[in-house]
């Protein structure tokens, strides 16, 4: 067993493999219905350490065994080119799986194999599902399985996993391959004659300088050094260690004279040859029986990628999807309901009021704890809970889009007009569920909808720049400020506000794809896969994931952000009155470290005209933007808070000397750009993958916020 | 010897052209990627539509379709082809 691994004839068959099965494929292939079938849906999703590319995984049932089945990230390569395919790829080189099921659609199998040739390449037992046969033969396509399983040298399943046909066969023949009764090694591949002979010779010299022991395959490794894979120059470094320099020498000479025999450079040739083994396998496997196009799919293009019904209906799209999410989330009470009806989100505001009229009565004899309590554990967390239908039913629409193939128009659509801004096509979708109508929006489910985008700069630019849309939060914000300030004016105030919301988002992006996030505009290549009416079953079942992610990880993190600020707003007490009498809320809060925080900062808020009370209020807005206003009417004694009633803290705000209208459209100008909210900055650090990338979009906004917010105010003062 | 060098930027919606070469003075990276959705030396393609603001383009190719930037059509050299 220790003996070295020669080549050609390594690891597959030794005993160490790990028991679990993985699922490659394209994307569009059908993967993750597949995969959905496999597993009866029995999964979990996590992230891969490290990186932000997600990992499904559930467990096959074949008679009494239960089988580990991983999904991989759907990938066109495995040449390392993004993220998922390095994920890929490293999954199966490191894990080891004892059998790769790569899912192939059948009705575009030439650039379909071209994966399948790479996974053949790697030299691990392989199953290949050629999925979407019923596509396939409605579109006139025969197919040879059994030919192309002889010439590929693996077992070859036709699978329709949208509905279930060829699963079974399919867990069979995995569940053959495990038990070493049904062979799966794929045949070597060839490249000619030339590179062959140049890939033996590396192989060998791989080999031979091994220090550690080689894993896998050497002939693979020899591919990856003549494609010039920086990821393969690492795992030589780690494999031959000090004789690294000599396999990289012969490596370097190997491409040299094979570009000069082809006169291209070696990557080229050899990514040429592996789609001249998968049209080999085509032209011997696959007949025309019938002439046919992708009809349907062009016809349908014809219009919604129209120059001029394409915009129109776009735009239709967006308005309908806006409309119906918060609808259908919030708007409309739908949901029978003790003989009467609620919204979801009402249902859940319901439910945390009632519980927090539980907690009403220790108000007296425990202040403390029933503070902590109420607001902290029932409202705080309560307040992320409410978003839980928006994110639902955002996801299940964006879901049904993205399996319909429509997204992908989108994307082709607007790219042109975003690209200008740093993003791309498909960050409209972000940018509108955030709020960018102008009429509501939760940049919660908005930053999760960059998951549609494939470029990581761009989607990080379109997460940073996303919050400063208008949110359902900031509507009651800027409904007290104007009715204080600018009765006459409701609709001109809300349009300007809208438009600045667009013109900062924009230009932030901007100026964040010039100075922050750098580098090359990434290549935009896209395919656009044929319509199809979305699987209603896999629609649901990634809806429910998402949502189910957010419940759990949002609230644990936004649970301990709660305590931390209510600790902040309650901490240090202030004495009792002379009197006995415990000191108002009020008194409390001007108190406690936020009251002092807010003190503090008034030297420099002045500048944008806010003095204490409007600090405090704007630092409540760190949880929710929506505490703004309740802890504005605490400072201002005013209990908005329990009455619900916005109008008696407008009249209050509207008769103090020191407000005025430019100091009101000052602070509804901050409010809008202001440092997103807790729940915004958990999903920014959870999508990006990191908490620097949280911290960056907090103290980037509330620095735009403030410069803009000043400007305003002071340019209000010279017009007077 | 032909002076000028046709590119799939230079087709028009339902013309069909094979691809000669692509060359490698785009963005990083943007080769391989071309490579690896199947736009390779010898590979017929069709020019479906362009995007209403003209840019992106989608075309047809190894019987699906692709859509790539016109930045990125500029590097790929074609020779047109009757279908």
């Amino acid at each position: 067993m220790n003996a070295p691994p020669l080549p050609g004839a390594a690891s597959p068959s030794a005993p160490v493999r790990r028991q679990v099965i993985v699922i490659a494929g394209n994307p569009n292939a059908g993967k993750t219905s597949l995969f959905n079938r496999l597993t009866g849906g029995s999964q979990q999703v996590g992230n891969y350490p490290g990186v932000t590319v997600e990992h499904k995984e559930g467990v096959m049932r074949h008679q009494d065994r239960r089988l580990p089945v991983i999904d991989l990230p759907g990938t066109y390569s495995l040449t390392a080119y993004s993220l998922e395919e390095r994920v890929a790829r490293d999954f199966i080189i490191d894990e080891e799986p004892a059998l790769v099921v790569d899912v192939v659609d059948a009705s575009n199998m030439e650039r379909n194999l071209y994966l399948a040739v790479q996974l053949m390449e790697m030299r691990v037992p392989l199953v290949i599902a050629l999925n979407m046969i019923d596509v396939a033969e409605s579109r006139g396509l025969r197919i040879d399985t059994a030919r192309l399983s002889l010439l590929l040298g693996v077992p070859v399943v036709a699978t329709v996993g949208s509905r279930g046909r060829g699963v079974d066969e399919l867990i069979e023949t995995c569940a053959a391959v495990l038990d070493g009764t049904l062979d799966a090694l794929p045949q070597p591949v060839h490249y000619g004659h030339q590179v062959d002979e140049e890939i033996e010779g590396l192989a060998r010299l791989i080999t031979e300088n091994a220090v550690e022991e080689n894993r896998f395959e050497p002939s693979w490794l020899a591919v990856k050094l003549l494609e010039k894979d920086p990821s393969a120059t690492m795992r030589i470094r780690r494999i031959a260690g000090a004789r690294q320099g000599l396999v990289e020498e012969a490596a370097e000479a190997a491409v040299l004279r094979i570009e000069r025999h082809y006169k291209d450079d070696a990557a080229t040739i050899i990514a040429e040859r592996r789609y001249g083994v998968a049209a080999g396998a085509v032209r011997q496997c696959v007949s025309r029986v019938t002439e046919s196009r992708m009809d349907l799919t062009d016809r349908i293009d014809n219009v919604v990628c129209g120059r001029v019904t394409g915009p129109v209906i776009l735009v239709a799209v967006v308005a309908a999807l806006f409309f119906w999410v918060f609808k259908l989330s919030d708007e409309w009470a739908w949901m029978p309901w003790f003989g009467g009806w609620v919204s979801p989100t009402g249902l859940i505001n319901w439910a945390i009021a009632r519980l927090s009229d539980m907690l009403a009565p220790t108000q007296d004899s425990m202040p403390m704890l029933h503070s902590l309590f109420d607001a902290a554990l029932v409202r705080g967390v309560g307040g992320v809970l409410g978003f839980v239908p928006l994110i639902f039913f955002m996801f299940l629409f964006i879901a049904a889009l993205e399996d319909s193939g429509y997204i992908a128009r989108v994307a082709f659509i607007l790219d042109r007009l975003l690209r200008m801004f740093g993003m791309q096509g498909n960050s409209i979708l972000a940018l509108i569920v955030s709020g960018g109508l102008g009429a509501g929006g939760c940049a919660v489910p908005g930053i999760m909808a960059t998951r549609t985008l494939r470029e990581e700069k761009d989607r990080l630019v379109t997460m940073l720049v996303a919050p400063f849309m208008n949110c359902g939060a900031k509507m009651p914000v800027y409904a007290v400020l104007i009715a204080a300030f600018f009765p006459q004016s409701r609709t001109e105030m809300m349009l300007l506000l809208w438009a600045v919301s667009w013109l900062v988002a924009l230009a932030a992006a901007w100026m964040l794809r010039r100075f922050v996030v750098r580098g090359e505009q990434t290549p935009f290549v896209m395919e656009l896969p044929p319509y199809h009416v979305p699987v209603l079953r896999g629609v649901l079942l990634h809806t429910w994931e998402r949502t189910w992610l957010y419940i759990k990880r949002a609230g644990t993190i936004i649970l301990a952000v709660n305590i931390v600020l209510w600790v902040f707003m309650y901490f240090p007490r202030p004495a009792d009155g002379p009197d006995g009498k415990p000191p108002t809320a009020a008194e409390g809060l001007s108190h406690s470290m936020a009251g002092r925080f807010g003190h503090a900062l008034e030297p420099v808020t002045k500048l944008a005209g806010f003095d204490w009370r409007t600090n405090i209020a704007l630092l409540g807005g760190f949880a929710t933007k929506e505490v703004v206003i309740g802890a504005l009417g605490t400072v201002y004694a005013m209990d908005v808070e329990k009455t619900g009633d916005n109008a008696p803290l407008a009249a209050r705000l509207a008769s103090e000397p020191d407000w005025s209208p430019r100091r009101a459209f000052a602070m509804m100008l901050f409010v809008m750009l202001y440092a997103p909210c807790m729940s915004t900055i958990t999903v920014i650090a959870r999508e990006s993958g990191s908490w620097k990338w949280a911290a960056f979009a907090t103290l980037y906004s509330t620095a735009i916020a403030f410069v803009i917010a000043l400007a305003a105010y002071q340019a209000g003062k010279l017009v007077g | 010897m032909k002076t000028t060098v046709l590119t799939l930027f230079d087709l028009v919606n339902g013309q069909t052209a094979r691809i000669v070469r692509i060359r490698n003075t785009g963005p990083k990276g943007i080769r391989q990627r071309l490579l690896d959705m199947g736009v390779t030396r010898g590979a017929v393609v069709r020019v479906e539509r362009h995007a209403p603001m003209g840019d992106p383009v989608e075309i047809a190719i190894l019987n699906y379709r692709l859509a790539l930037r016109m930045n990125e059509a500029r590097e790929i050299e074609v020779e047109p082809v009757t279908p």
